[in-house]
């Protein structure tokens, strides 16, 4: 199992990502910039949260037309697993590689707090060491995690047990009140329909050592560096 | 009409804020009379913001020096104190107050992006941002809209940029109406010898300019005379710079990516007094002279003169001063980051700095006489009238509260001490994953990844102590921020200040001004803190009047094991808990003076620092020894809200029973019991087969520890008078923020 980390100008989890799979998960990892077009054959490729190019077009426009995406397109392409959080969520958005679109917060500020979020399926590289119904405690830190797509997308994520993870209270309830970001059907993290590439909105590299509050992020790179 | 032909007039020199005396020194150091272009860089390196031509004297009073210091207070852009394992720490607090005050978003952002380039100049990563904020009342929609723009301005930076934001202080007193406070702290983590210094040396080095291109913007102090020169160009001036967090995080890694070569010989950022700053100081530290050529200078506006360039402050710069022969690596570097280096002048010999343009000589100032020779003086100073009549208090008219549990929701419904997640939430406060203790806590506390050290920090001041006595003021101010890092486990190492006054020619707010910097340095000397820098703002007044003398300070300690930090809540049942300190009559000054009586005067507290050292010390010898399990210092609102705050653990409140409250044998009023504000003093939580182990410790260090109550249940009982549920005192605590700004 190797893993990549690629950098954007303007990503600030990749360091944190890096750690996680190298000193807690014991994983081999490497950092790609993101100028490099052609980057070394992986397992994992994961994109990191930050403000890529300052994110100043909309998150996430712009990276996706750097020389490493299409390195991601055929990495993704081949069946093999990518991990877009935050940030990186919203570059497989406007890279296309997966469907919908992010808006602003329902509070229009940032947020950044610990939030529950349940595991609706178990069936992805990213959760199979996981239980459905699992509740998992995992930081969000965001000012565009509003998740939406039309009707006709939502349906197609749920018939296909596309959403990943949803937003829930610590008992697993799910409703407005959880949500912290005003996202449609509280989703919190969705998968394509080959089920190789997820994007989720809370950081799971926060999550992954006792010393920081929870570990339950942990089951997500174990499921995927299994 | 070009700068050069420009007459200095007496007009001119005034409105560069320097005096005819200052005039008459400037051309017996250049033998002739200066341009308009020298003048501008006298007055701006002249001026009490780059020289503390005002402050100087009394900051020699600050103690500088202590064993782990490499790089001391006034040497450098900040101050530099080892902590093992060939680590270093640096950290400094600034203010970033007028410009807040204008536009609170940009104001506040620039604020943070100016402090975080004063760290990564020196070579450091930045690894934590905090804060102290200040307001008038949040009733005013006014002062809504400002505390509203500057924290989404610190997180629109901080968030950006991926350096975490943990909190720190934020207060609402109408004293501050007109004139907020928006002092901005950073520390940063630098391999010993990895420490870069703001020095040019090596004739023939080459100097290079990195990031944002320069504009008109910052031309405020000496907008007068630029207007002469430019007239139709003013319009076009933005009043307040414009923060690119995006920029100074290339910025960032790209020099810090510098430092790992061999290429660098000093590192400067661009911030007050830009180009004029960056080229003298770093030629006078390194003992040389040096030369550049402005037409080289990226601009983003057309038909700039010498004055504007050389005195421009446009954000997110660095003045790089590299190795003759190893230009390649740096230029390597700064494309990789598709950042623009543009060489543009050389190290000298000697001591002239010479500007030119296009080969045409515009400035020529020998770089010490700039940056190091400007004027000091010592200003007149008087104890202010007020003061003696403000101090007396006569506790027979003051009548006790029928109910105290009022009194304690009042308090805790109260912005200044109510819950702050409205503000942190907004803040990335997690993003490096080193945050270990979350904002909430005495203090913020990370990890230092590879090592078992933790580096906590505590920013603090109350401004009301200071107004009601400087003196005393400043060394609570000191004693607070440190007690606050030592309850975390954390031995406080080093300070720094902002120091926010009033206008310093008045001599009531000089003697204020001096009065608190002695406090505060007989605290540090008592504490053994050195200080290792910080920033003097003065001039803190709106038509209202003047601020409160606000000497915010910054402590920051070293954990040399993680595992032996001490949480500020109480965390299991049956946990014994214990008040440390001695409590008396003393009410002046306090919270509950303010907020229930209305009244702002009296004594504030006495500071004994001996009980101070001993409090600090037993704190520390017992969380290494692994037996606090919580601990919180007692504050604003006493022992009532001290109890209060350590039920609201952020994973699930925690109930106490309190109701030992007759063994603190002091013979004073009740209010002063729950609410007096009495120094030295701290809360901890204790399990019950510890306590005759921390008992003794505490008589051996002759402090004084009562058994008060224990951990138990869901309600908060103190003594007979409060008796309520956490619950309902706790949504009080979170809710009173947001629900103010909801309107």
């Amino acid at each position: 199992m190797r893993a990549v980390v690629v950098v954007f100008p303007g990503s600030n989890c990749d360091t944190d990502c890096f750690h996680v799979l190298r000193d807690v998960i014991k994983t081999p990892v490497e950092f790609v910039w993101h100028k490099e077009g052609n980057f070394p054959k992986t397992d994992l490729v994961v994109l990191p949260g930050g403000f890529s190019y300052g994110d100043y077009l909309r998150t996430g426009a712009i990276a996706r037309f750097s020389p490493a995406m299409e390195s991601v397109r055929r990495h993704a392409a081949e069946g093999r697993p990518v991990l877009g959080i935050c940030n990186g969520f919203q570059i497989l958005l406007e890279a296309g590689l997966l469907p919908g679109a992010m808006l602003r917060n329902k509070t229009l500020s940032f947020v950044c707090k610990p939030v529950w979020i349940c595991v609706e399926d178990t069936h992805t590289p990213f959760t199979q060491k996981t239980q459905r119904g699992e509740l998992l405690q995992i930081p969000i830190a965001h000012g565009e995690g509003n998740y939406y797509c039309d009707e006709e997308t939502l349906k197609k994520l749920k018939d296909n047990s596309q959403i990943i993870f949803r937003y829930c209270s610590e008992k697993g309830e799910v409703g407005e009140a959880f949500n912290p970001n005003g996202s449609r059907d509280h989703i919190a993290g969705i998968v394509n329909e080959r089920r190789n590439v997820l994007g989720m909105m809370p950081h799971p590299e926060r999550a992954s050592e006792a010393i920081l509050a929870s570990e339950d992020g942990r089951k997500i790179w174990e499921s995927v560096c299994l | 009409m070009t700068t050069s032909e420009i007459k200095i007039t007496p007009e001119l020199i005034r409105a560069h804020g320097l005096s005819p005396e200052e005039y008459e020194k400037i051309k017996s150091i250049l033998s002739r009379e200066p341009n308009l272009t020298e003048l501008g860089m006298f007055g701006v390196m002249w001026s009490e913001h780059c020289s503390y031509k005002n402050s100087k004297p009394i900051l020699k009073l600050f103690p500088t020096q202590g064993p782990k210091l490499l790089v001391r207070a006034g040497e450098e852009n900040a101050g530099i104190i080892d902590i093992g394992e060939g680590l270093a720490i640096c950290f400094k607090i600034e203010s970033h107050n007028h410009p807040s005050a204008i536009e609170p978003f940009q104001g506040a952002a620039t604020g943070v992006g100016g402090i975080l380039r004063d760290i990564f100049t020196m070579g450091a990563r930045p690894v934590l941002l905090m804060n102290s904020l200040r307001f008038g009342s949040l009733e005013k929609p006014h002062n809504r809209r400002l505390f509203r723009g500057v924290v989404a301005g610190i997180a629109h930076y901080g968030n950006c940029i991926g350096v975490p934001t943990l909190g720190g202080e934020v207060y609402f007193q109408n004293c501050y109406e007109g004139n907020p406070l928006v002092n901005v702290m950073c520390l940063g983590i630098v391999n010993k010898d990895a420490i870069v210094k703001g020095k040019a040396s090596g004739g023939g080095n080459p100097v290079y300019y990195v990031g944002a291109t320069t504009g008109r913007d910052g031309l405020g102090g000496a907008a007068f005379a630029s207007r002469e020169l430019t007239e139709e160009s003013q319009e076009d001036r933005p009043a307040v710079q414009v923060g690119d967090p995006f920029m100074e995080k290339l910025l960032l890694e790209a020099c810090l990516e510098l430092t790992q070569t061999d290429a660098l010989v000093g590192m400067q950022d661009l911030g007050a007094a830009g180009l004029t700053c960056g080229t003298c100081e770093t030629a006078s530290r390194g003992h040389s002279g040096i030369q550049i050529d402005i037409a080289k200078v990226p601009r983003r506006e057309t038909e700039m003169t010498p004055y504007e360039v050389m005195l421009s402050e446009s954000q997110e710069r660095m003045f790089i001063i590299a190795k003759r022969g190893k230009e390649k690596i740096v230029e390597d570097i700064f494309t990789k980051w598709d950042l623009h280096a543009v060489k543009i002048g050389e190290v000298k010999d000697g001591n002239e700095m010479r500007v030119f343009e296009e080969g045409r000589l515009v400035a020529e100032v020998p770089a010490r006489a700039l940056a190091d020779e400007g004027p000091v003086y010592r200003r007149e100073e008087k104890e202010p009238g007020y003061l003696k009549a403000l101090q007396k208090l006569d506790l027979s008219k003051i009548t006790e509260p029928k109910d105290f549990q009022e009194v304690l929701k009042k308090f805790l419904s109260h912005p200044s001490i109510a819950s702050k997640a409205w503000v942190w939430q907004q803040y990335d406060h997690m993003v490096r994953t080193d945050t270990v203790f979350y904002p909430g806590h005495d203090a913020a506390l990370i990890r230092i990844k590879g090592t078992q050290k933790g580096i906590a920090v505590s920013t603090d001041c109350n401004s009301l102590y200071c107004y009601l006595d400087p003196y005393e003021g400043g060394k609570i101010a000191v004693a607070e921020a440190a007690r606050n890092v030592a309850c975390s486990g954390a031995v406080p190492i080093g300070v720094t200040n902002c120091l926010n006054f009033a206008n310093p020619m008045k001599p009531e707010i000089f003697w204020q001004f001096h009065r608190a910097v002695e406090g505060m340095a007989e605290a540090c000397r008592a504490l053994k803190i050195p200080v290792t820098g910080g920033n003097v703002s003065f001039y803190n007044e709106s038509p209202a009047g003047a601020i409160y003398p606000t000497p915010t300070v910054g402590v920051a300690g070293l954990l040399e094991n993680i595992e032996n930090r001490v949480p500020s809540f109480f965390q299991n049942e049956g946990d014994l808990i214990f008040l440390l300190g001695e409590t008396f009559e003393e009410i002046g000054g306090t919270f509950y003076l303010t907020v229930w009586h209305g009244l702002e005067q009296g004594l504030p507290p006495r500071l004994e620092l001996d009980r101070e050292v001993r409090l600090q010390e037993f704190i520390l010898e017992q969380a290494r020894a692994s037996r606090l399990v919580s601990c919180h210092d007692l504050s604003e609102g006493g022992l009532a809200l001290a109890l209060a705050e350590s039920t609201f653990n952020p994973a699930k409140s925690m109930g106490a029973i309190c109701d030992h409250l007759d063994l603190i044998p002091a013979k004073i009023r009740e209010d002063a019991l729950y609410f007096g504000e009495s120094q030295s003093r701290a809360v901890i939580s204790v399990h019950p087969e510890d306590k005759e182990a921390v008992i003794q410790a505490a008589q051996h260090h002759k402090l004084p520890i009562y058994l008060i109550g224990k951990v138990d249940g869901n309600l908060l009982q103190i003594g007979d008078r409060i008796r309520l549920s956490v619950s309902e005192l706790r949504s009080l605590y979170e809710n009173a923020i947001p629900e103010k700004m909801k309107t």
